[in-house]
């Protein structure tokens, strides 16, 4: 029943750059926050500097979906598939921003004098990186379920989040002297936390393409 | 046919242009869908919201000698709302929608089973006015078919043979109520007398709907009115149609998806002579309930 499509050709090259646009963020979140924890300024930097290559990627997700619209007005599933990825390539641009924020916190970081080591601030990453990883796994194989596992798992970050923060407003407390860079530690904090909010937006999106069911705002 | 049914208000002269009517039937019979009429009555019609029933058919099932081209069909057809049916060439889209208006009576050697109500009453019953249906339910084809007469005579033509006005001003006032409602006033007022078919491909196809809507029917029927037609000439259809269903209820049968998208709002999709799956168009066409809706939508039926 099923006939080539040249279509499909045009949403797989999608797909691909989407993908890539993904992989980017989630590289870069990961490096991002190897930097900080090996206070590694060059590794930061290299973050940084590859972020004019993301925003790119969102560039050409945009440029093609437009594309698809215009030259194939895609129905059913298509149309859902070009609608979610062109609201996802920003969310996945946003994630790397943060990342890059992180870079630039450990940067800063990196000039002063060392920190005792914040394992719940790293514990928030390595979810972070697990759920966004999950999230382009969820997408890639469309994979309604798969995503609403990980939209459950923001819970785990928030409290997290919520931890830290009474950790290091003590540790401030405690020893004004780190103050600073306890607040630059809280920064990384909010941004893992806000990465955790726009993956739980891609796996919203993976359900609306999946089951053309909006879950937004519903959890 | 038709022609016989009892109506009592039908003289001897009427009854004599009906008969010739039927007889050049046999030659082009999409002509007479939409002028014959031995009666005229403006009936009071519901607003229309919310979704009312205009047309239910109930189990239809439809022959062509043995082959059995509709099976078992239930839908409605909601009152001043536009319906399109979609499905591919030969699923039966074309002879359903002729059926609403017992357009297939006229081919030897067909059957149909179950019901179709026209406001609750059964059009296919024993005794039921066939030309007080077509009436009713007008219709509209692929290609523009205008009368060799002038662009006046040709939307005048149903109101004189079956004498729905009273006098000059009246059919005057009818026809070019017809033809602002076809959007095609404008074009054609200094020049009512040409010919019909000195006018463009898209002109004629409004012309025959003004030609249908003359004598004010309740249901137009469209069978691919805008398939032969340039993009332009195109939208305009389109968006007459979209003005036309403040006042009727519309039927649609496109294989233009995009068209049915635009104009529509409610989609049924036939499928080898069955109703697959009928839903409001924004539905089918981001996320139809069937597989198979959904492959035919997406151009991947092979």
């Amino acid at each position: 029943m099923e006939v080539h499509r040249h279509l499909d050709e045009e949403l797989a090259a999608l797909r691909d750059i989407v993908l890539r646009l993904g992989g980017e963020a989630e590289t870069a979140l990961r490096r991002a926050m190897h930097s900080l924890a090996e206070r590694d300024t060059s590794e930061a930097r290299e973050v940084l500097d590859h972020d004019d290559a993301v925003d790119q990627l969102e560039v050409d997700v945009d440029q093609r979906a437009v594309d698809i619209f215009a030259l194939r007005q895609p129905a059913a599933r298509d149309l859902r598939f070009v609608m979610s990825v062109t609201k996802m390539a920003p969310v996945l641009e946003r994630i790397a921003d943060h990342a890059c924020n992180i870079a630039r916190a450990a940067i800063d970081l990196n000039n002063e004098p060392e920190l005792k080591n914040h394992a719940r601030l790293h514990q928030m990453g390595e979810i972070a990186l697990e759920m966004l990883a999950g999230a382009l796994d969820a997408f890639t194989k469309n994979d309604a379920m798969m995503a609403r596992q990980i939209i459950a798992r923001d819970r785990e970050i928030n409290e997290l989040y919520n931890r830290i923060f009474h950790d290091l407003i003590e540790q401030m407390a405690q020893e004004p002297a780190t103050a600073t860079r306890d607040a630059r530690l809280l920064f990384v904090a909010k941004h893992l936390e806000r990465i955790g909010d726009y993956v739980t937006d891609i796996c919203e999106l993976t359900v609306y393409m999946a089951e053309a069911a909006v879950i937004k705002h519903r959890h | 046919m038709g022609g016989t049914a009892g109506t009592n208000d039908v003289d001897s002269w009427h009854r004599h242009h009906r008969a010739i009517f039927w007889l050049v039937s046999s030659l082009n019979l999409e002509m007479l869908s939409t002028i014959t009429a031995p009666t005229f009555t403006v009936k009071s019609r519901p607003t229309g919201d919310p979704l009312t029933s205009k047309i239910d058919v109930n189990n239809l099932s439809f022959y062509y000698g043995r082959t059995q081209a509709l099976q078992n069909i239930s839908l409605k057809i909601s009152e001043r709302r536009v319906t399109a049916f979609i499905g591919p060439s030969g699923c039966g889209k074309t002879t359903f929608l002729r059926t609403l208006n017992r357009m297939n009576d006229v081919i030897p050697g067909t059957r149909i089973e179950g019901e179709v109500l026209l406001d609750g009453e059964d059009i296919y019953a024993p005794g039921a006015d066939v030309v007080e249906l077509r009436r009713k339910v007008g219709m509209v084809f692929q290609k523009s078919n205008p009368f060799p007469k002038s662009i006046f005579d040709n939307v005048a033509y149903g109101l004189k043979i079956n004498r729905l006005t009273s006098g000059k001003g009246e059919l005057h006032e009818r026809v070019e109520k017809a033809l602002q409602d076809a959007a095609l006033w404008m074009e054609v007022k200094d020049r009512l007398k040409s010919s019909a078919l000195g006018l463009s491909g898209g002109q004629q196809q409004r012309l025959c709907i003004a030609r249908a809507l003359a004598i004010r029917p309740e249901v137009v029927l469209m069978d691919e009115p805008a398939s032969a037609l340039d993009p332009i000439a195109t939208s305009k259809i389109e968006e007459l149609i979209f003005d036309l269903k403040k006042q009727y209820t519309i039927v649609i049968v496109t294989h233009n998806m995009q068209q049915a998208a635009r104009v529509s709002d409610l989609t049924a999709f036939f499928l080898l002579g069955k109703l697959i799956e009928v839903n409001p168009t924004e539905k089918m066409f981001t996320a139809p309930t069937e597989r198979v809706t959904e492959d035919y939508i997406t151009g991947r039926f092979g």
